[in-house]
């Protein structure tokens, strides 16, 4: 029996690019989806992890974390992203401050609660309209690697980047 | 007391200490920039309700820093979530005071809920703060200053401004000098 590749699940395979990225600082405010890779986040001791009331508050932390030199991540649903854009706009972008928002995007394909439906359409638009660049994952896109790019578009940007992961995405969930 | 009273205070106090000091968004950036600019002071020019944020995620960041921000009571409405998380990490090396005038300053002085029944020190301990403390003269808060670098002090105050002119930096050059020493480890 030959040994085949170790198949991460999808949020194996964000944690792992969390730690090749370098992140050392995160906060989060949960959704189901991401309910496996912030206990991950959480017990990994080389990041400070803690969980926020609202992602705007997150964005805040994580600005203050970077000037105390931190590499800061946002775990987060995209109905955070309406909550944070003032901040985004009037914190990050004006003193050129990167975060990665690692976003579990609900509100698209397969989403059973039709609450989620109007952001969802919104979230790419809104980023358009606010010039934040956004990777989504795709065939034969590592998901780490997407990761690390989308991290290092923020750090060499200096502005807040997002990773968008929809609902697809969470189903390869082993 | 007024609001430039605390922050001459506190201006001392971050002198003395070193401690990285972060400014609340309008007038009191101002003042604590005409009081006493120093490159160990971040000026918050946008975000409302985010200075008590960035304080904490700083402090967390650098536990070899004392960090101490100065926040308003409208603002600390608009981000009330803030005093959970505070109460929750608890940082030895954080400090945030809260000049409560009772109004928005900035913008004319509208009455915030303090000013009727909001009672800012309660909900800092309702949301699990340990050190909170309250003080109304600036006498009373030179000794608070004096005591501790961690908690949570709530300061009384009448609403008023001082004309502390504009600040004349650009984001860029305010950032860039602050993390020239607040990224750098200790020496």
């Amino acid at each position: 029996m030959t040994g085949s590749p170790e198949i991460l699940t999808p949020s194996e395979a964000v944690f792992k690019g969390i730690n090749d990225a370098g992140i050392d600082f995160i906060v989060s405010v949960p959704c189901a989806n991401l309910k496996e890779l912030i206990p991950m986040v959480d017990k990994a001791p080389e990041i400070l992890h803690l969980p926020v009331t609202r992602e705007e508050e997150g964005v805040g932390i994580c600005a203050g974390a970077y000037m105390g030199g931190k590499k800061t991540a946002m775990l987060m649903q995209n109905s955070g992203l309406g909550n944070s854009i003032n901040a985004l706009a009037s914190l990050n972008q004006l003193y050129n401050i990167p975060l990665l928002m690692i976003v579990s995007h609900r509100g698209v394909e397969g989403e059973p609660i039709v609450a989620q439906v109007p952001m969802g359409e919104l979230t790419s638009k809104l980023l358009d309209t606010m010039e934040i660049p956004y990777f989504m994952p795709g065939k034969d896109v590592d998901s780490a690697d997407l990761i690390v790019k989308a991290w290092n578009t923020a750090a060499e940007q200096k502005k807040p980047v997002a990773v968008l992961l929809p609902i697809p995405f969470w189903r390869k969930q082993a | 007391m007024k609001r430039i009273d605390a922050i001459n205070e506190i201006a001392t106090k971050v002198k003395e200490s070193g401690a990285l000091l972060i400014g609340n968004i309008g007038i009191p950036c101002k003042e604590i920039h005409h009081v006493c600019d120093v490159p160990t002071n971040f000026y918050m020019l946008g975000s409302m309700g985010l200075a008590s944020s960035i304080g904490l995620g700083l402090a967390l960041a650098r536990p070899d820093k004392k960090v101490v921000a100065i926040d308003g009571d409208g603002s600390i409405l608009m981000n009330m979530g803030t005093l959970a998380t505070i109460a929750t990490q608890s940082p030895e090396n954080y400090l945030l005071v809260i000049v409560d005038n009772g109004a928005y300053g900035s913008t004319g002085n509208q009455p915030t809920a303090t000013s009727v029944v909001t009672d800012l020190a309660a909900v800092a301990r309702g949301a699990g703060n340990k050190d909170v403390f309250e003080v109304s003269t600036p006498e009373e808060l030179r000794d608070v200053l004096k005591s501790t670098d961690k908690g949570i002090i709530v300061a009384k105050a009448e609403p008023g401004n001082t004309d502390a002119p504009v600040i004349e930096m650009t984001p860029e050059g305010i950032i860039e000098r602050f993390t020239d020493i607040s990224s750098q480890p200790s020496h």
